[in-house]
Protein backbone atom coordinates (compact mmCIF):
# COMPACT_ATOMS: atom_id res chain seq x y z
CA UNK A 1 0.00 0.00 0.00
CA UNK A 2 1.34 3.59 -0.27
CA UNK A 3 2.14 5.22 2.36
CA UNK A 4 2.39 8.92 2.54
CA UNK A 5 5.06 9.18 5.42
CA UNK A 6 7.69 6.98 3.21
CA UNK A 7 9.76 8.72 0.55
CA UNK A 8 9.66 6.62 -3.00
CA UNK A 9 13.43 6.16 -4.44
CA UNK A 10 12.46 4.19 -7.68
CA UNK A 11 9.02 3.20 -9.12
CA UNK A 12 8.50 0.17 -11.44
CA UNK A 13 8.24 1.24 -15.45
CA UNK A 14 8.78 5.10 -14.64
CA UNK A 15 11.91 6.30 -16.91
CA UNK A 16 11.91 9.41 -15.10
CA UNK A 17 13.13 10.61 -11.57
CA UNK A 18 11.39 10.00 -8.26
CA UNK A 19 11.40 12.18 -5.35
CA UNK A 20 15.04 12.06 -4.53
CA UNK A 21 15.97 15.35 -2.13
CA UNK A 22 15.30 13.95 1.38
CA UNK A 23 17.45 11.66 2.43
CA UNK A 24 16.68 8.87 4.87
CA UNK A 25 18.02 6.56 7.03
CA UNK A 26 18.77 2.99 5.29
CA UNK A 27 17.37 -0.02 7.21
CA UNK A 28 18.30 -3.40 7.49
CA UNK A 29 16.98 -6.71 8.78
CA UNK A 30 19.84 -9.03 10.71
CA UNK A 31 18.99 -12.22 10.33
CA UNK A 32 21.26 -14.45 12.40
CA UNK A 33 21.04 -17.93 11.46
CA UNK A 34 23.43 -19.28 14.67
CA UNK A 35 20.92 -17.57 16.71
CA UNK A 36 17.69 -19.42 15.62
CA UNK A 37 16.00 -22.31 17.49
CA UNK A 38 12.80 -22.63 14.31
CA UNK A 39 10.39 -21.84 16.65
CA UNK A 40 8.35 -19.90 13.96
CA UNK A 41 7.16 -17.18 15.94
CA UNK A 42 8.13 -14.88 12.93
CA UNK A 43 5.62 -16.80 10.90
CA UNK A 44 3.14 -16.47 13.15
CA UNK A 45 4.05 -12.95 13.85
CA UNK A 46 3.88 -12.27 10.26
CA UNK A 47 0.55 -13.92 9.59
CA UNK A 48 -0.72 -12.27 12.44
CA UNK A 49 0.41 -8.51 11.21
CA UNK A 50 -0.49 -8.93 7.71
CA UNK A 51 -4.03 -10.55 8.25
CA UNK A 52 -2.64 -13.72 6.16
CA UNK A 53 -3.79 -17.23 6.87
CA UNK A 54 -2.43 -20.02 4.66
CA UNK A 55 -4.55 -22.89 3.77
CA UNK A 56 -3.68 -26.24 6.34
CA UNK A 57 -1.02 -28.23 4.41
CA UNK A 58 0.14 -31.88 4.56
CA UNK A 59 2.95 -33.31 7.04
CA UNK A 60 5.44 -34.31 4.79
CA UNK A 61 7.82 -35.80 7.07
CA UNK A 62 9.97 -32.78 7.23
CA UNK A 63 10.10 -29.11 9.65
CA UNK A 64 9.02 -26.96 6.81
CA UNK A 65 5.61 -25.78 7.51
CA UNK A 66 4.28 -23.95 5.44
CA UNK A 67 6.12 -26.19 2.94
CA UNK A 68 7.14 -23.37 0.73
CA UNK A 69 6.50 -19.04 0.26
CA UNK A 70 2.85 -18.04 -0.87
CA UNK A 71 0.64 -15.45 -1.31
CA UNK A 72 -0.82 -16.30 1.67
CA UNK A 73 3.07 -17.10 3.50
CA UNK A 74 5.58 -14.15 2.94
CA UNK A 75 7.94 -15.73 5.15
CA UNK A 76 8.69 -19.81 5.90
CA UNK A 77 11.41 -21.39 8.15
CA UNK A 78 13.35 -23.49 5.91
CA UNK A 79 15.24 -26.37 7.54
CA UNK A 80 18.62 -27.89 6.68
CA UNK A 81 19.96 -31.27 7.90
CA UNK A 82 23.52 -30.92 6.94
CA UNK A 83 27.20 -32.11 8.09
CA UNK A 84 29.43 -29.20 6.68
CA UNK A 85 32.28 -30.41 9.00
CA UNK A 86 31.45 -33.92 9.53
CA UNK A 87 29.38 -32.74 12.01
CA UNK A 88 25.57 -33.19 11.83
CA UNK A 89 24.33 -29.49 11.64
CA UNK A 90 20.71 -28.05 12.09
CA UNK A 91 20.61 -24.96 9.32
CA UNK A 92 17.45 -23.06 9.80
CA UNK A 93 16.73 -20.32 7.60
CA UNK A 94 14.07 -17.43 7.46
CA UNK A 95 13.23 -17.27 4.05
CA UNK A 96 11.19 -14.42 2.27
CA UNK A 97 12.22 -11.17 0.38
CA UNK A 98 15.71 -9.75 0.64
CA UNK A 99 14.53 -6.28 -0.50
CA UNK A 100 17.45 -5.76 -3.30
CA UNK A 101 19.13 -2.39 -3.17
CA UNK A 102 19.00 -3.14 -7.23
CA UNK A 103 15.35 -5.29 -7.11
CA UNK A 104 15.26 -7.79 -10.02
CA UNK A 105 11.38 -7.80 -9.62
CA UNK A 106 11.62 -3.81 -9.83
CA UNK A 107 13.18 -3.89 -13.18
CA UNK A 108 11.03 -6.33 -14.84
CA UNK A 109 7.56 -4.75 -14.37
CA UNK A 110 5.93 -3.53 -16.87
CA UNK A 111 3.19 -2.04 -14.48
CA UNK A 112 3.79 1.86 -13.43
CA UNK A 113 4.14 1.97 -9.50
CA UNK A 114 3.44 -1.50 -8.85
CA UNK A 115 6.36 -1.87 -7.36
CA UNK A 116 8.51 0.61 -5.17
CA UNK A 117 11.28 0.98 -3.47
CA UNK A 118 11.60 3.53 -0.51
CA UNK A 119 14.37 5.04 0.28
CA UNK A 120 14.92 3.28 3.34
CA UNK A 121 15.82 0.72 0.79
CA UNK A 122 12.50 -1.43 1.52
CA UNK A 123 10.82 -3.20 -2.09
CA UNK A 124 7.57 -3.16 -1.60
CA UNK A 125 4.55 -4.37 -4.14
CA UNK A 126 1.28 -2.22 -4.51
CA UNK A 127 -0.89 -4.53 -5.45
CA UNK A 128 -3.26 -2.38 -6.27
CA UNK A 129 -1.30 -1.53 -9.61
CA UNK A 130 -0.16 -5.10 -10.44
CA UNK A 131 -1.38 -6.09 -13.09
CA UNK A 132 -0.77 -10.31 -12.51
CA UNK A 133 2.25 -10.69 -15.49
CA UNK A 134 4.26 -12.14 -13.66
CA UNK A 135 7.18 -11.05 -14.85
CA UNK A 136 8.68 -10.02 -11.77
CA UNK A 137 8.82 -13.52 -10.69
CA UNK A 138 11.25 -13.68 -13.66
CA UNK A 139 13.02 -10.76 -12.37
CA UNK A 140 13.45 -11.93 -8.76
CA UNK A 141 16.73 -13.90 -8.34
CA UNK A 142 16.06 -15.25 -5.15
CA UNK A 143 12.38 -16.72 -6.05
CA UNK A 144 10.26 -15.00 -4.27
CA UNK A 145 7.17 -12.66 -5.37
CA UNK A 146 4.25 -15.52 -5.07
CA UNK A 147 0.88 -14.58 -7.87
CA UNK A 148 -2.32 -15.35 -6.31
CA UNK A 149 -4.47 -17.84 -7.33
CA UNK A 150 -7.29 -15.89 -5.79
CA UNK A 151 -6.41 -12.49 -7.65
CA UNK A 152 -3.42 -12.77 -10.28
CA UNK A 153 -2.09 -10.30 -7.66
CA UNK A 154 1.89 -11.12 -6.59
CA UNK A 155 2.59 -11.16 -2.77
CA UNK A 156 5.62 -10.88 -0.86
CA UNK A 157 7.48 -9.49 2.44
CA UNK A 158 6.71 -5.77 2.63
CA UNK A 159 9.18 -5.63 5.50
CA UNK A 160 6.16 -4.69 7.42
CA UNK A 161 6.59 -1.31 5.53
CA UNK A 162 3.48 -0.02 7.38
CA UNK A 163 4.79 -0.25 10.84
CA UNK A 164 8.46 0.65 9.63
CA UNK A 165 6.90 4.10 8.24
CA UNK A 166 5.34 4.90 11.96
CA UNK A 167 8.68 3.64 13.75
CA UNK A 168 7.76 0.25 14.68
CA UNK A 169 10.21 -2.49 13.54
CA UNK A 170 8.96 -5.47 11.70
CA UNK A 171 6.20 -7.99 13.46
CA UNK A 172 8.70 -10.79 12.71
CA UNK A 173 11.40 -8.87 14.56
CA UNK A 174 9.16 -8.04 17.53
CA UNK A 175 8.20 -11.96 17.87
CA UNK A 176 11.64 -13.68 18.03
CA UNK A 177 12.17 -14.70 21.48
CA UNK A 178 16.34 -15.23 20.87
CA UNK A 179 17.38 -12.22 19.02
CA UNK A 180 18.35 -13.73 15.95
CA UNK A 181 16.40 -11.29 14.70
CA UNK A 182 17.55 -7.50 14.86
CA UNK A 183 16.17 -4.59 12.90
CA UNK A 184 17.86 -1.19 12.65
CA UNK A 185 19.96 1.02 10.03
CA UNK A 186 21.56 -1.01 7.52
CA UNK A 187 25.37 0.47 9.26
CA UNK A 188 24.28 -0.83 12.71
CA UNK A 189 23.15 -4.22 11.65
CA UNK A 190 26.37 -4.19 9.72
CA UNK A 191 28.32 -3.64 13.23
CA UNK A 192 25.96 -5.39 14.99
CA UNK A 193 26.59 -8.72 12.42
CA UNK A 194 30.77 -8.44 12.45
CA UNK A 195 30.04 -8.48 16.69
CA UNK A 196 28.84 -11.93 15.64
CA UNK A 197 31.26 -12.99 13.12
CA UNK A 198 33.90 -12.67 15.55
CA UNK A 199 31.79 -14.70 18.06
CA UNK A 200 31.43 -17.46 15.83
CA UNK A 201 34.85 -17.64 15.10
CA UNK A 202 35.87 -17.36 18.13
CA UNK A 203 33.90 -20.89 18.71
CA UNK A 204 35.27 -22.90 15.69
CA UNK A 205 33.23 -21.48 13.05
CA UNK A 206 35.92 -20.04 10.97
CA UNK A 207 33.69 -18.99 7.97
CA UNK A 208 31.15 -17.49 9.80
CA UNK A 209 30.51 -14.50 7.59
CA UNK A 210 27.69 -11.94 6.54
CA UNK A 211 25.60 -12.58 3.53
CA UNK A 212 24.74 -9.49 1.97
CA UNK A 213 25.31 -10.45 -1.82
CA UNK A 214 26.75 -7.57 -4.12
CA UNK A 215 25.71 -8.53 -6.83
CA UNK A 216 22.07 -7.32 -6.46
CA UNK A 217 23.95 -3.98 -4.33
CA UNK A 218 23.43 -5.78 -1.35
CA UNK A 219 20.00 -6.32 0.38
CA UNK A 220 18.07 -4.81 3.12
CA UNK A 221 17.82 -8.41 4.45
CA UNK A 222 21.16 -9.62 5.38
CA UNK A 223 22.33 -13.07 6.94
CA UNK A 224 25.17 -14.12 9.55
CA UNK A 225 25.87 -17.28 8.29
CA UNK A 226 28.30 -20.03 10.08
CA UNK A 227 29.52 -21.05 6.82
CA UNK A 228 29.49 -18.05 4.34
CA UNK A 229 31.63 -19.97 2.04
CA UNK A 230 28.94 -22.22 1.30
CA UNK A 231 25.26 -20.31 1.22
CA UNK A 232 24.14 -22.99 -0.50
CA UNK A 233 23.90 -25.43 2.32
CA UNK A 234 21.28 -22.51 3.24
CA UNK A 235 19.60 -22.71 -0.21
CA UNK A 236 20.81 -19.21 -0.88
CA UNK A 237 22.75 -18.77 -4.20
CA UNK A 238 26.56 -18.18 -4.02
CA UNK A 239 26.16 -14.91 -6.23
CA UNK A 240 22.93 -14.03 -6.88
CA UNK A 241 22.66 -11.25 -9.98
CA UNK A 242 19.76 -10.40 -12.18
CA UNK A 243 19.73 -12.62 -14.98
CA UNK A 244 21.56 -11.55 -17.95
CA UNK A 245 18.22 -12.75 -20.26
CA UNK A 246 16.18 -10.03 -18.09
CA UNK A 247 19.22 -7.50 -18.02
CA UNK A 248 19.20 -7.83 -21.32
CA UNK A 249 15.41 -7.60 -22.23
CA UNK A 250 14.67 -4.78 -19.77
CA UNK A 251 18.38 -2.66 -20.52
CA UNK A 252 19.17 -2.23 -23.99
CA UNK A 253 16.49 -3.75 -26.19
CA UNK A 254 13.77 -1.41 -24.71
CA UNK A 255 15.30 2.05 -25.71
CA UNK A 256 16.65 0.17 -28.96
CA UNK A 257 13.81 -1.28 -30.37
CA UNK A 258 11.96 1.31 -29.56
CA UNK A 259 13.91 4.01 -31.31
CA UNK A 260 14.58 1.51 -34.54
CA UNK A 261 10.66 1.31 -35.20
CA UNK A 262 10.64 5.20 -34.87
CA UNK A 263 13.04 5.36 -37.29
CA UNK A 264 11.84 2.73 -39.64
CA UNK A 265 8.16 4.74 -39.34
CA UNK A 266 9.91 8.00 -40.03
CA UNK A 267 12.11 6.84 -42.85
CA UNK A 268 9.14 5.25 -44.89
CA UNK A 269 7.66 8.64 -44.54
CA UNK A 270 11.11 10.01 -46.00
CA UNK A 271 10.58 7.95 -48.81
CA UNK A 272 7.57 8.89 -49.61
CA UNK A 273 8.26 12.49 -50.01
CA UNK A 274 12.12 11.90 -51.66
CA UNK A 275 10.68 9.42 -54.15
CA UNK A 276 7.50 9.45 -54.30
CA UNK A 277 4.36 6.34 -55.06
CA UNK A 278 5.10 4.00 -57.49
CA UNK A 279 2.05 4.67 -59.83
CA UNK A 280 0.60 2.71 -62.43
CA UNK A 281 -0.13 4.23 -65.78
CA UNK A 282 -3.65 3.32 -66.25
CA UNK A 283 -3.89 5.07 -69.75
CA UNK A 284 -1.14 3.68 -71.00
CA UNK A 285 -2.70 0.43 -71.11
CA UNK A 286 -6.22 1.78 -72.07
CA UNK A 287 -4.22 2.94 -75.09
CA UNK A 288 -2.48 -0.52 -75.60
CA UNK A 289 -5.91 -1.94 -75.61
CA UNK A 290 -7.81 0.53 -78.12
CA UNK A 291 -4.95 0.48 -80.86
CA UNK B 1 -12.76 -0.29 -69.88
CA UNK B 2 -9.94 -1.43 -67.25
CA UNK B 3 -9.43 -5.06 -67.12
CA UNK B 4 -9.98 -6.18 -63.65
CA UNK B 5 -7.97 -9.72 -62.58
CA UNK B 6 -8.62 -10.97 -59.38
CA UNK B 7 -5.93 -11.25 -56.91
CA UNK B 8 -7.90 -11.96 -53.36
CA UNK B 9 -11.03 -14.08 -52.90
CA UNK B 10 -13.50 -12.92 -50.36
CA UNK B 11 -12.37 -15.71 -47.81
CA UNK B 12 -8.53 -14.36 -48.54
CA UNK B 13 -9.51 -10.98 -48.02
CA UNK B 14 -11.61 -11.14 -44.71
CA UNK B 15 -8.74 -13.55 -43.43
CA UNK B 16 -5.98 -11.12 -44.17
CA UNK B 17 -8.16 -8.43 -42.43
CA UNK B 18 -9.08 -10.95 -39.30
CA UNK B 19 -4.96 -11.38 -38.45
CA UNK B 20 -4.08 -7.37 -39.52
CA UNK B 21 -6.64 -6.36 -36.73
CA UNK B 22 -5.60 -8.73 -34.44
CA UNK B 23 -1.90 -7.66 -35.11
CA UNK B 24 -2.70 -4.08 -34.55
CA UNK B 25 -4.17 -4.88 -31.23
CA UNK B 26 -1.80 -6.92 -29.96
CA UNK B 27 1.40 -4.89 -31.46
CA UNK B 28 -0.12 -1.87 -29.32
CA UNK B 29 -0.98 -4.19 -26.35
CA UNK B 30 2.13 -5.72 -26.89
CA UNK B 31 4.19 -2.37 -26.65
CA UNK B 32 2.33 -0.65 -23.58
CA UNK B 33 4.07 -3.61 -21.38
CA UNK B 34 7.29 -3.28 -23.12
CA UNK B 35 8.21 -0.20 -22.96
CA UNK B 36 6.99 2.68 -20.02
CA UNK B 37 6.44 5.13 -22.51
CA UNK B 38 3.87 3.15 -23.93
CA UNK B 39 1.84 2.17 -21.20
CA UNK B 40 -0.58 4.79 -21.68
CA UNK B 41 -1.69 2.00 -24.65
CA UNK B 42 -2.95 -0.05 -22.09
CA UNK B 43 -6.04 2.06 -22.05
CA UNK B 44 -7.09 0.41 -25.21
CA UNK B 45 -8.51 -2.91 -23.92
CA UNK B 46 -9.49 -1.21 -20.37
CA UNK B 47 -6.55 -1.21 -18.54
CA UNK B 48 -3.41 -3.28 -17.88
CA UNK B 49 -4.29 -6.16 -16.22
CA UNK B 50 -7.26 -6.56 -19.10
CA UNK B 51 -4.71 -6.25 -21.41
CA UNK B 52 -2.75 -8.59 -19.64
CA UNK B 53 -5.94 -10.96 -19.38
CA UNK B 54 -6.54 -10.42 -23.28
CA UNK B 55 -3.38 -10.26 -25.40
CA UNK B 56 -2.36 -14.25 -25.05
CA UNK B 57 -6.21 -14.90 -25.88
CA UNK B 58 -5.93 -12.47 -28.62
CA UNK B 59 -2.80 -13.66 -29.68
CA UNK B 60 -4.02 -17.29 -30.37
CA UNK B 61 -6.89 -15.99 -32.46
CA UNK B 62 -4.31 -14.52 -34.71
CA UNK B 63 -1.76 -17.24 -34.95
CA UNK B 64 -4.47 -19.85 -36.05
CA UNK B 65 -5.81 -16.95 -38.81
CA UNK B 66 -2.33 -16.20 -39.79
CA UNK B 67 -1.88 -20.08 -40.25
CA UNK B 68 -4.86 -20.02 -42.97
CA UNK B 69 -3.22 -17.69 -44.48
CA UNK B 70 0.14 -19.17 -44.79
CA UNK B 71 -1.68 -22.23 -46.11
CA UNK B 72 -3.26 -20.19 -49.08
CA UNK B 73 -0.09 -18.49 -50.13
CA UNK B 74 2.18 -21.53 -49.51
CA UNK B 75 2.96 -22.31 -52.84
CA UNK B 76 3.72 -18.26 -54.49
CA UNK B 77 6.52 -17.76 -51.81
CA UNK B 78 9.17 -20.01 -52.47
CA UNK B 79 12.15 -18.51 -52.70
CA UNK B 80 13.96 -18.52 -56.30
CA UNK B 81 17.19 -17.53 -58.17
CA UNK B 82 14.83 -14.99 -59.66
CA UNK B 83 14.44 -13.63 -56.14
CA UNK B 84 17.12 -12.98 -55.20
CA UNK B 85 18.32 -11.14 -58.63
CA UNK B 86 15.34 -8.87 -58.17
CA UNK B 87 16.58 -8.34 -54.00
CA UNK B 88 20.31 -7.57 -55.22
CA UNK B 89 18.83 -4.77 -57.06
CA UNK B 90 16.67 -3.17 -54.06
CA UNK B 91 18.04 0.21 -54.93
CA UNK B 92 16.34 0.42 -58.05
CA UNK B 93 13.40 -1.14 -56.56
CA UNK B 94 13.29 1.43 -54.04
CA UNK B 95 13.97 4.58 -56.56
CA UNK B 96 11.07 3.50 -58.55
CA UNK B 97 13.44 2.46 -61.74
CA UNK B 98 11.95 -0.75 -62.62
CA UNK B 99 13.45 -1.12 -66.16
CA UNK B 100 15.38 -4.42 -66.34
CA UNK B 101 13.84 -5.87 -63.14
CA UNK B 102 13.83 -9.58 -63.14
CA UNK B 103 10.14 -10.75 -64.06
CA UNK B 104 7.95 -10.76 -60.68
CA UNK B 105 5.82 -13.66 -60.43
CA UNK B 106 2.52 -13.90 -57.67
CA UNK B 107 5.13 -11.97 -55.21
CA UNK B 108 7.88 -10.20 -55.53
CA UNK B 109 11.22 -11.15 -53.37
CA UNK B 110 10.39 -8.75 -51.05
CA UNK B 111 7.01 -10.23 -50.43
CA UNK B 112 8.29 -13.64 -50.13
CA UNK B 113 11.13 -12.52 -47.47
CA UNK B 114 8.22 -11.15 -45.47
CA UNK B 115 6.06 -13.96 -45.85
CA UNK B 116 9.10 -16.17 -44.11
CA UNK B 117 9.99 -13.57 -41.26
CA UNK B 118 5.99 -13.45 -40.29
CA UNK B 119 6.20 -17.43 -40.24
CA UNK B 120 9.06 -17.53 -37.74
CA UNK B 121 8.12 -14.58 -35.65
CA UNK B 122 5.11 -15.93 -35.72
CA UNK B 123 6.01 -19.55 -34.32
CA UNK B 124 8.44 -17.64 -32.03
CA UNK B 125 5.45 -15.52 -30.45
CA UNK B 126 3.38 -18.47 -29.71
CA UNK B 127 5.91 -20.89 -28.60
CA UNK B 128 6.84 -17.97 -25.67
CA UNK B 129 3.59 -16.57 -25.68
CA UNK B 130 2.58 -20.19 -24.01
CA UNK B 131 5.56 -19.93 -21.89
CA UNK B 132 4.75 -16.49 -20.22
CA UNK B 133 1.30 -17.15 -20.00
CA UNK B 134 0.15 -16.26 -16.79
CA UNK B 135 -2.01 -17.81 -14.74
CA UNK B 136 -1.97 -20.93 -16.99
CA UNK B 137 0.60 -21.84 -18.03
CA UNK B 138 3.86 -19.90 -17.02
CA UNK B 139 4.29 -21.56 -13.51
CA UNK B 140 4.92 -24.95 -14.71
CA UNK B 141 7.79 -24.14 -16.77
CA UNK B 142 11.43 -23.47 -15.32
CA UNK B 143 12.25 -20.06 -14.50
CA UNK B 144 15.48 -19.68 -16.66
CA UNK B 145 12.98 -21.12 -19.78
CA UNK B 146 10.52 -18.23 -18.74
CA UNK B 147 13.48 -15.52 -18.80
CA UNK B 148 14.43 -16.76 -22.13
CA UNK B 149 11.05 -16.65 -23.40
CA UNK B 150 9.65 -12.92 -22.24
CA UNK B 151 13.33 -11.97 -24.10
CA UNK B 152 12.40 -14.08 -27.58
CA UNK B 153 8.84 -12.84 -27.32
CA UNK B 154 9.96 -9.16 -27.33
CA UNK B 155 12.63 -9.67 -29.86
CA UNK B 156 10.38 -11.26 -32.26
CA UNK B 157 7.77 -9.21 -31.71
CA UNK B 158 10.07 -6.20 -32.49
CA UNK B 159 10.77 -8.22 -35.99
CA UNK B 160 7.19 -8.32 -36.62
CA UNK B 161 6.57 -5.26 -36.06
CA UNK B 162 9.48 -4.01 -38.11
CA UNK B 163 7.91 -6.23 -40.49
CA UNK B 164 4.66 -5.07 -40.76
CA UNK B 165 5.59 -1.11 -40.88
CA UNK B 166 7.87 -1.78 -44.15
CA UNK B 167 4.52 -3.84 -45.55
CA UNK B 168 1.98 -1.22 -44.35
CA UNK B 169 4.55 1.34 -46.24
CA UNK B 170 5.22 -0.90 -49.27
CA UNK B 171 1.04 -1.31 -49.88
CA UNK B 172 0.98 3.22 -49.61
CA UNK B 173 3.95 3.55 -51.82
CA UNK B 174 3.10 1.02 -54.73
CA UNK B 175 -0.20 2.84 -55.80
CA UNK B 176 -3.16 0.29 -57.10
CA UNK B 177 -1.90 -2.54 -54.15
CA UNK B 178 -4.52 -1.65 -51.40
CA UNK B 179 -7.46 -2.71 -53.36
CA UNK B 180 -6.46 -5.87 -53.98
CA UNK B 181 -7.01 -6.33 -50.41
CA UNK B 182 -10.05 -4.56 -49.78
CA UNK B 183 -11.62 -4.91 -53.49
CA UNK B 184 -9.54 -8.07 -54.41
CA UNK B 185 -8.98 -7.01 -57.59
CA UNK B 186 -6.03 -5.04 -59.47
CA UNK B 187 -6.24 -3.74 -62.70
CA UNK B 188 -4.23 -5.09 -65.63
CA UNK B 189 -2.01 -2.56 -66.22
CA UNK B 190 -0.69 -2.70 -62.70
CA UNK B 191 -0.52 -6.39 -62.99
CA UNK B 192 1.34 -6.39 -65.52
CA UNK B 193 4.24 -3.48 -64.31
CA UNK B 194 4.41 -5.54 -61.22
CA UNK B 195 3.79 -8.93 -61.69
CA UNK B 196 4.18 -10.04 -65.38
CA UNK B 197 4.94 -13.69 -64.88
CA UNK B 198 1.61 -13.90 -62.21
CA UNK B 199 -0.28 -11.68 -64.98
CA UNK B 200 0.83 -14.24 -67.96
CA UNK B 201 -0.15 -17.20 -65.83
CA UNK B 202 -3.93 -15.65 -65.28
CA UNK B 203 -4.23 -15.21 -68.76
CA UNK B 204 -2.98 -11.83 -69.99
CA UNK B 205 -0.79 -10.91 -72.52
Amino acid sequence: MALQSLDIKARSATTTESPSVRKTTQVAKLIDISKCIGCKACEAACMEWNDLRDVVGVNNGEFDSPRGLSDQSWTVMRFYEEEPNGNFEWLIRKDGCLHCADPGCLAACPAPGAIVQYSNGIVDFHEENCIGCGYCIAGCPFDIPRISKKDSKVYKCTLCSDRVAVGLEPACIKACPTGALVFGSKEDMIDHASGRVADLKERGFENAGLYDPAGVGGTHVVYVLQHADRPRLYGLPVDPIISPLVSLWKGVTKPIAMLLLGVTALGSFFHYIRVGPNETDEDEEENEAAS
Amino acid sequence: MRKAIERYSANERVNHWFTAIAFVILALSGLALFHPSMFWLTNLLGGGTWTRILHPFIGVAMFLSFIVMVRSFWAHNKLTRNDARWLARWRDVMNNREEGLPEVGRYNGGQKLLFWVMLLTMLLLLVSGIVIWQPYFAPVFPITLVRLAVLTHAVSAFVLILGIIVHIYASLWIKGSIRAMTRGYVSSAWAKKHHAAWYRDVGGS
